[in-house]
């Protein structure tokens, strides 16, 4: 756990919870907090001679929502996608060190890649619909990986809108393409294809950067609301959203973790120079 | 011809004398009119075609009617001819051809897509499409001598042998045959079902892909239920093209199908198409009729020809209704 090249990062960081900005799930105390739902150990990722991340060593609590921001190109999506291997499509890839998501390494041989990402939803940049009846999208998760039986199938369905807060604007139009939604909607929808999975831990890569800002508000507002069940990780460029929604920011730069905390104390007190640089706009 | 649309009033062009609106306007009346023209040239050559299809069969189809469609007998001394085994044997060797080259096409578009190494990739699919360079006539030649030895020494009596209590595959097995002609077809058609189905592949967004490994579906999954279902539309019509394709090829299926006015169930029998009995009685048809009837058969294979593609448009348009994308790759 040691973080050799940059003393600053907070070597296995588990943040304490703060008090508000936030509503918090209740019966969480520091005392009943076990390990971090996903944790990063030493983890550096290349794509061919070039390196994207280096040497990442930190825990994502489980149950809230923590926002990774930074500039462009700093690693931020490519960290997202290195937690359910999303990256493996690419050729070329090296990893060092390893992550765990609820106890079990991600990268080892023995990883079972259907189940891990069963277990580790994502939510993409835009949305991305089957061009599918709205049904079928949310049931393609749990019929493939046979979660429930056929005949469960819609009471599933209806949960997994009612959670995305989508199910009043569809209920009337279960058949028809999940394509013809609005583009919040649509999101909304990939959303509740995630949690039909009935994954522990939630991937978001800038989920609202393709949302008119009202759509944004909605899925804000359901990201604050999902964190009940779900360990959330949110990607954003936006960080104001970064500051509404999450519970930890951590600050990425040159592939480096620079500084993670609660978001209210990295907005307001960042510990680094860089950091601080970032967040009041003065690069990136 | 269409009348060119009056030039916009721009704000920019008003009292300046518009001298570059003017000129651009010029040539631009000039190109959309050789465009036009060149637009009309084809519906009218189309026209032409039919009409002349239709003065050259005017005296078998006064004497024959729509009976020609229904009938059997194909006789040049009585002057009694009918199409029906020409109709059966273009439609029953095209399908066959399809049957054998879609699955086969689909799945190398689908290897060459989604699994196969980058590095042989585009040398695969260059290799494929070279295939339909290949002349139709050096294909026949190549059945005759190649294909048609093996398949009677050993595919036919292996699948009399196995599959024979399906009515296809019973009989005397002669060579030149309906199945000899579909397989030389399903080989030149495979070419366009491949490289016109792998472009619609390589069209769907990676996000679809992503979405489903994302959720836990293995890389076949994702093949099965989410790249193939987004590219169906583009899909079928490939096989269409695939279709438009087998339907009027002549050459090669002259050489391998036997050239029998005859309707048979098996096919290891030999049968005959409207293009092949077209190619082959044309030069030697001395009888006025004859040249009639046959000039029926083209117009008749004219009509097949705009029927099937017909249908399969309507096949896609149904299909791509709710479908995000792939029509448009047609």
């Amino acid at each position: 756990m040691t973080t050799s090249a940059t003393p600053r990062a907070h070597p296995g960081f588990i943040a304490t919870p703060r008090a508000s900005l936030t509503p918090r799930p209740p019966a969480r105390t520091p005392g009943q907090r076990g390990a971090p739902a996903v944790d990063v150990r030493d983890f550096s990722f290349a794509y061919g001679s070039r390196r994207v991340l280096r040497r990442l060593s930190f825990g994502i609590e489980r149950k809230s929502v923590t926002a990774i921001i930074g500039p462009s190109g700093c690693g931020k999506s490519t960290f997202l996608r290195s937690i359910n291997r999303l990256n493996d499509l690419i050729p070329g890839i090296r990893h060092e060190g390893d992550i765990m998501v609820e106890g079990t390494s991600v990268f080892s041989p023995s990883t079972d890649l259907v189940r891990l990402r069963q277990q580790v939803g994502m939510v993409f940049q835009r949305p991305n619909p089957f061009p599918k009846s709205v049904f079928d999208n949310v049931a393609y998760g749990p019929s493939l990986n046979l979660l429930v039986a056929r005949r469960d199938l819609p009471d599933l369905v209806e949960r997994c809108l009612r959670q995305a807060v989508l199910w009043d604007e569809v209920k009337d139009r279960l058949d028809e393409p999940g394509t013809a939604l609005s583009g919040g909607q649509q999101q909304r929808l990939c959303i509740a294809r995630a949690l039909a999975n009935r994954p522990e831990v939630l991937l978001m890569d800038e989920p609202c950067s393709a949302l008119d800002p009202v759509a944004t508000q909605r899925v804000e507002e359901l990201i604050v609301e999902l964190k009940r069940d779900y360990t959330i990780v949110i990607v954003t460029h936006n960080m104001q959203q970064a500051a509404r929604v999450s519970d930890f920011t951590g600050f990425f730069d040159r592939g480096e973790l620079v500084e993670l905390g609660e978001t209210e104390r990295v907005f307001t007190s960042p510990a680094h120079e860089r950091t601080e640089a970032y967040i009041t706009g003065r690069f990136g | 011809m269409t009348a060119l649309p009056e030039r916009a009033v721009t704000p920019t062009a008003a009292g300046s004398g518009t001298p570059l609106l003017e000129r651009g306007s010029g040539g631009d009346r000039i190109f959309q009119t050789v465009l036009t023209l060149g637009a009309v040239t084809i519906p009218v050559l189309l026209g032409f075609l039919v009409l002349e299809l239709w003065t050259g069969a005017r005296l078998a189809i006064g004497k024959f009617g729509l009976g020609f469609v229904t009938s059997s007998t194909w006789d040049p001394v009585a002057e009694q001819f009918g199409a029906l085994p020409l109709i059966f044997g273009t439609l029953l060797s095209s399908l066959v051809a399809l049957v054998i080259a879609v699955p086969l096409s689909l799945g190398v578009a689908i290897y060459l897509t989604e699994f196969a190494p980058k590095v042989i990739r585009e040398p695969v699919a260059f290799l494929i499409g070279l295939l339909a360079a290949i002349p139709s006539v050096v294909y026949g030649l190549w059945g005759i001598f190649v294909l048609i030895p093996i398949l009677r020494t050993s595919v036919f009596p292996l699948l009399r042998d196995t599959l024979g209590f399906l009515p296809l595959f019973q009989g005397p097995i002669y060579g030149p045959s309906m199945l000899a002609a579909g397989i030389i077809l399903a080989i030149m058609v495979m070419p366009y079902i491949m490289s016109v189905s792998r472009e619609v592949l390589l069209a769907v967004p990676d996000t679809q892909r992503e979405a489903a490994l994302a959720l836990g579906a293995t890389r076949w999954e994702t093949v099965v239920t989410t790249v193939v279902p987004y590219a169906r539309s583009g899909i079928i019509g490939a096989v269409i093209l695939g279709l438009g394709r087998a339907l009027g090829e002549t050459m090669a299926v002259t050489m391998l199908i036997g050239n029998r006015h005859e309707i048979a169930a098996s096919l290891f029998a030999p049968g005959y198409t409207m293009s092949a009995a077209i190619a082959n009685e044309f030069s030697e048809a001395v009888g006025d009729m004859h040249l009639s009837a046959l000039a029926y058969v083209a117009f008749l294979l004219f009509v097949v020809t705009v029927l099937v593609n017909a249908g399969a448009r309507l096949l896609i348009w149904r299909v791509s209704r709710g479908s995000a994308a792939g029509g448009k790759a047609l």
